[in-house]
């Protein structure tokens, strides 16, 4: 990662990964401070993301949650001005340490986007492009894959006759299921999502918000959405990000029926954002 | 207007509707006792009539309150108003029922009962009509202070039924030839009684709008 400003240290601790069955939390988010430039984006970000939960991620527009989300994944660090102190553990290991391969991490951790972005293959090749770049050749075992993947993203049904047609033949929802199983067939532990329902139809919506519910039991999964009724129904805890800042990080249930901040309530009631 | 003010103006629209509900019950009880004392048959059947265009009014409003919600999808304070909305309605529909009630049982006594109606019924129902201001006094201004002296005003309401009860009781030892009357006067006192406890129930909904939990007044 690049330096920090002054006075900024960042936190890097290796730990041993713990007994994947005892462990509850999946990321620990300490302090955690990100610039563009001069700009501060994320200030003393500190939450934890839990094992097996949907965790979702709310704010105005501008308040940081897509600087958040991308940076457990380090895809922020592409934004070349970028700079950042606090840490951010994945499985007790911090990802910003440079005992940390990027490439472990986004083996980990799948992210499906804001818009549907199949390759121009076909269903088949978009599924399989990432275990064929770690070097899965084998056609029967991609096929398993392929079928396994399709079945987890709810899709396998409507595309197992033609998995050889292009991408782009489907559907928009179609089309991000299909990014969900592009993101499965790495077998993830994380899958994050960035507004993944916001170009699609209510139908649409509904499908991936059924899969979201379906995937926790076999992933943790943090969703960024503007859309509040989407993380009141999906969601086991949620952020309230405003200006930067975590105002607000409590069960879903709790921040939605009876919040605790003030400024919670007046964003999820409509009075601001 | 935006979205958020044409909410709030929906929501003031609609606690508007239910103070004024609030006014026809408390109108239909001071009606009712009135027609008891006074053996007022017409008075009393007026308000059997009346408890009609209540019965209305609280359709009105739920149906009024639901739309918003579906319009709204309302979260924290601004659900937990609207869900207040329809307990609190029911509330006061079920308080006008008690004043229907004690019509009803004015109608029953008829006007040859030669009983003197217990004297301190009228205190009863005078007590009931305070708490209910007071109750619409928390309810206008969200204030759980106030709501919260609903409960005393509510015990001291269920001690004049038991004494006006125990008054009547004897009433019936020196009198057994009118007991149906005597009953029909108790029926009423316990009408009023429950009439308070509704009220109480306001204030326990006043109390949940803003502190978001479940609280007993009684």
């Amino acid at each position: 990662m690049t330096n920090a400003p002054e006075n900024k240290q960042v936190t890097i601790t290796n730990t041993i990964e713990p007994d994947k069955e005892d462990k509850k939390t999946i990321y620990s988010i300490d302090n955690f401070n990100l610039w563009y430039g001069d700009n501060q984006a994320l200030y003393d970000v500190q939450l934890d993301i839990p094992v097996n939960k949907v965790t979702a991620i709310i704010g105005p527009s501008g308040c940081g949650k897509s600087t958040f989300i991308k940076s457990l994944n380090r895809l922020v660090e592409l934004v070349p001005s970028v700079k950042m102190s606090g840490s951010i553990k994945y499985n007790d290991k911090e990802i910003f340490s440079p005992k940390f391969k990027v490439e472990d991490l986004r083996t980990s951790v799948g992210m499906v986007f804001q818009n549907p972005n199949p390759f121009p293959k076909s269903i088949y090749e978009n599924v399989v492009y990432g275990p064929k770049t770690h070097g899965i050749k084998k056609k029967k075992i991609l096929d398993e894959i392929v079928e396994k993947s399709l079945k987890e993203a709810a899709l396998w049904d409507e595309v197992k006759d033609r998995l050889n047609e292009n991408a782009f033949g489907l559907s928009g929802g179609q089309q991000q299921r299909l990014c969900i199983a592009r993101c499965l067939a790495i077998e993830p532990e994380v899958i994050l999502m960035d507004e993944p329902t916001s170009a699609l139809d209510p139908i649409s919506t509904t499908r991936i918000e059924e899969l979201v519910q379906e995937l926790k039991k076999d992933y943790s999964i943090a969703i960024v959405t503007h859309n509040m009724q989407q993380a009141a129904r999906i969601s086991d805890r949620t952020a309230f990000f405003l200006n930067g800042e975590v105002i607000e990080y409590n069960d879903t249930d709790k921040l939605f029926s009876n919040p605790d901040d003030k400024r919670t309530e007046d964003y999820i009631t409509g009075r601001f954002g | 207007m935006t979205g958020r003010e044409q909410f709030e103006t929906d929501l003031s629209d609609i606690k508007e509707d239910i103070m004024a509900l609030s006014n026809a019950s408390v109108d239909a009880l001071r009606k009712a006792i009135d027609a008891l004392y006074n053996q007022d048959l017409n008075l009393a059947n007026s308000v059997i009539d009346e408890d009609k265009r209540v019965d209305k009014q609280e359709h009105a409003i739920n149906d009024q309150t639901i739309l918003l919600i579906a319009r709204q999808q309302p979260v924290a304070t601004d659900l937990r108003r609207l869900v207040i909305s329809l307990q609190i309605t029911t509330d006061i529909e079920r308080m006008a029922d008690n004043a229907k009630n004690i019509a009803k049982s004015t109608c029953h006594l008829g006007q040859d009962h030669r009983l003197t109606i217990h004297p301190r019924i009228k205190e009863m129902r005078d007590m009931a009509i305070n708490m209910n201001e007071t109750a619409m006094r928390a309810f206008q201004y969200e204030d759980v202070s106030i709501a919260g002296k609903l409960s005393a005003m509510d015990d001291k309401v269920d001690r004049l039924y038991e004494r006006i009860v125990s008054d009547l009781l004897s009433e019936t030892a020196t009198n057994p030839e009118k007991i149906q009357y005597v009953m029909q006067m108790a029926f009423s006192a316990r009408y009023i009684e429950r009439f308070s406890d509704h009220i109480t129930n306001i204030g326990e909904s006043i109390l949940y709008l803003v502190k978001g939990e479940s609280y007993k007044l009684n």
